[in-house]
């Protein structure tokens, strides 16, 4: 598989250049190493969250309303068993957190596995057939980008409601999420992956193969696709941040996780309604947590773009 | 360029129709009108005749066309939820969304793109890393974070100014606007902040990477070595051509910015558009939704064709093609 690749590089002549090998062993800076460390934490914290978790916070009968809105435990009147404090139903906010992230990863994740996957086959399809599934996929594809991602979020979402009552409920709201988010970001993995499908469809190997007369699907799966991979894991880290966000974003408006199965971004509604009173921890910890967790994303995200592609490092 | 622009509108038609396809789809099919309208008592034949007087009896092809009648003469039906013409509301409701979406971009413009040059001519300063860290943080800052950290800051914990609603608005033929007022303005300092924010990062960071791209091209380089004023050179000879593609990022990003508008309204209870959309979406209230949706679509191809025909205007090159 590597030798054709390497043999077809003075093929590419109108492509940029492959990136010089020297330019891989570049190092690693600071940031990256930190970013990184920090999604490790919280990813680790959020997996385990079932056995790190001081509380249970989705044992509605556990919670006391006695211990509602209770403030940190580093503060005056704060209790020790709850070290970030309480929201307003009395449920530990450091356990809810917890489980906030692990919905909150599980949802961003599940949308850029459904979203790469569709778009991988779909990209491959339309780069190596042509002709009308092409066309067909890519405006599709056009019409979808043409919309910004929350507003079609929120329709396929609205019209998901509208359908199916079921739909808010913590069962069916994750299918939903993901769903509504995938339906947009799928687009990215196809056209990138389907330009690289036709530079691929060009080369020797790929034309031996099909001399062979080796089925289209074998050609696609076993010969092209190793070969298209490497700008897909870039693109799905960077959108991983960005349906974690959209995630969150949904939460927040009310049509994402509900109260009794909260994520990040649920946390962050139920505490903007207590913001004015003062009560400014039930917003504050999740909105740091999610924010930190996306920064940590992104720093990794940029990084690896850099690494992949020399070109646009000037940016 | 006539034929250019005939194509550009027939594109445009299609996109339009497009979308009307799909505002009728989750019309017509997303939840039974008839069970929505009629009592709860209403017998078969009743409802028949309904559904006779809605004309939803007839060939589908035939109803979509009279929905791209009715929405093209501005009858978008009636909100299941309010009970009232769906026109109405958005009419009502349009003025303050555009008010922020025009006062948020015009933040992010007049502070995105000085910035954005200034990192461009010293690219290893320490102002400009910094901008550049600060910038990484602010795409990571979901709008509706922002939005509750400066509500924390300057409503609560501050108390200078307000956080919810839009303050007095003054009624000026039809349209409602809170430019008039000290309260209005006082209410839109906030929520346009937290909506220019989002747009800032991505035009500081586009005049940035586009003013290193041209400020080491041959032209600038000759330029220097005729030996221009470093001022002249910078903002008449680069600058201009810089600022080509944050023109259309702008004017593309206008229907980013209405989205984003739903969480900005939504955190400072701003009685816009995308409040009503929120709404719409929670209650399952379809023909606000398909009317949203008509809207979105129709601006957005307008701002196209604007961002085009303003293309041609600060683009000579594609002038004198023209000709």
């Amino acid at each position: 598989m590597s030798a054709p690749s390497i043999e077809a590089a003075p093929v590419l002549a109108e492509a940029p250049a492959p990136a010089p090998r020297k330019r891989r062993r570049m190092r690693i800076p600071a940031s990256v190493i930190g970013g990184a460390v920090v999604v490790l934490v919280i990813g680790l914290a959020a997996a385990l969250a079932p056995w790190i978790a001081p509380h249970n916070p989705l044992d509605v009968g556990s919670f006391d309303l006695l211990n509602a809105e209770m403030p940190p435990a580093f503060m005056a009147e704060g209790d020790s068993r709850f070290w970030l404090g309480t929201d307003n139903q009395g449920r530990d906010l450091f356990s809810a957190m917890l489980y906030g992230a692990r919905v909150s990863i599980a949802i961003g994740g599940g949308a850029v596995l459904v979203a790469a996957t569709v778009g991988v086959i779909l990209g491959l399809l339309a780069g190596y057939l042509g002709g009308w599934v092409d066309a067909l996929i890519m405006r599709v594809g056009d019409v979808i980008l043409s919309l910004p991602t929350i507003l079609l979020a929120l329709l396929v979402s609205g019209v998901a409601r509208a359908v199916f009552p079921e739909a808010g409920t913590a069962q069916w709201a994750p299918v939903i999420l993901i769903g509504a988010i995938a339906i947009h970001e799928w687009v990215q993995y196809a056209r990138t992956v389907r330009a690289a499908t036709m530079v691929e469809s060009s080369k020797d190997y790929v034309r031996a193969a099909r001399v062979m007369g080796l089925p289209s699907i074998r050609i696609m799966a076993r010969h092209i696709l190793p070969n298209v991979l490497s700008p897909v894991i870039v693109i799905a880290t960077i959108n991983l941040a960005a349906a974690v966000l959209t995630e969150a974003t949904l939460s927040f408006l009310g049509v994402g996780m509900p109260p009794t199965y909260p994520s990040l971004g649920t946390l962050i509604r139920i505490g903007n309604e207590f913001v004015f009173s003062g009560i400014w921890w039930i917003a504050t910890f999740p909105a740091a947590l999610l924010v930190v967790l996306v920064l940590g994303v992104n720093i990794v995200g940029d990084w690896l773009r850099d690494w992949f592609n020399p070109k646009r490092q000037a940016r | 360029m006539l034929a250019a622009l005939a194509s550009r509108l027939a594109q445009a038609l299609l996109v339009m129709l497009a979308v009307t396809a799909i505002a009728f789809v989750m019309f017509r099919y997303v939840g039974d009108p008839v069970a929505m309208m009629s009592r709860e008592d209403a017998s078969p034949a009743e409802k028949a005749e309904l559904r006779k007087t809605l004309g939803l009896d007839r060939p589908v092809l035939v109803q979509y066309g009279e929905f791209v009648g009715r929405v093209a003469t501005g009858d978008l039906g009636v909100s299941f939820r309010n009970q009232r013409p769906v026109a109405d509301l958005l009419g009502e409701r349009l003025p303050a969304t555009l008010e922020l979406v025009i006062v948020a971009t015009i933040l992010s413009l007049s502070i995105g793109v000085p910035i954005g040059v200034l990192c461009a001519l010293n690219p290893e300063g320490k102002a400009a890393r910094l901008v550049q860290t600060v910038s990484l943080i602010g795409i990571s800052m979901p709008t509706f974070v922002t939005g509750i950290a400066l509500i924390l800051v300057f409503a609560v914990i501050l108390r200078w100014l307000p956080s919810f609603g839009r303050g007095d608005v003054v009624l000026v033929g039809g349209w409602t606007t809170g430019f008039l007022t000290k309260s209005g303005w006082a209410s839109l300092v906030l929520p346009s902040i937290t909506l220019a924010l989002y747009q800032l990062t991505l035009i500081m960071r586009l005049v940035r990477a586009e003013m290193i791209d041209v400020l080491s091209s041959d032209y600038i380089r000759f330029a220097r070595a005729r030996g221009l004023p470093a001022r002249y050179i910078n903002f008449h000879l680069a600058l201009r051509n810089a600022l080509m593609p944050v023109v259309t990022v702008t004017g593309l990003q206008i229907g980013s910015l209405i989205a984003f508008a739903i969480v900005t309204e939504t955190v400072f209870q701003w009685p816009g558009m995308g409040l009503l959309f929120i709404q719409a979406v929670s209650f399952a209230d379809v023909p606000v939704m398909a009317a949203y949706l008509l809207f979105v679509g129709f601006l957005f191809v307008v701002i196209n064709m604007a961002v085009d025909l303003i293309y041609t205007i600060i683009d000579p090159r594609l002038r004198t093609r023209r000709a």
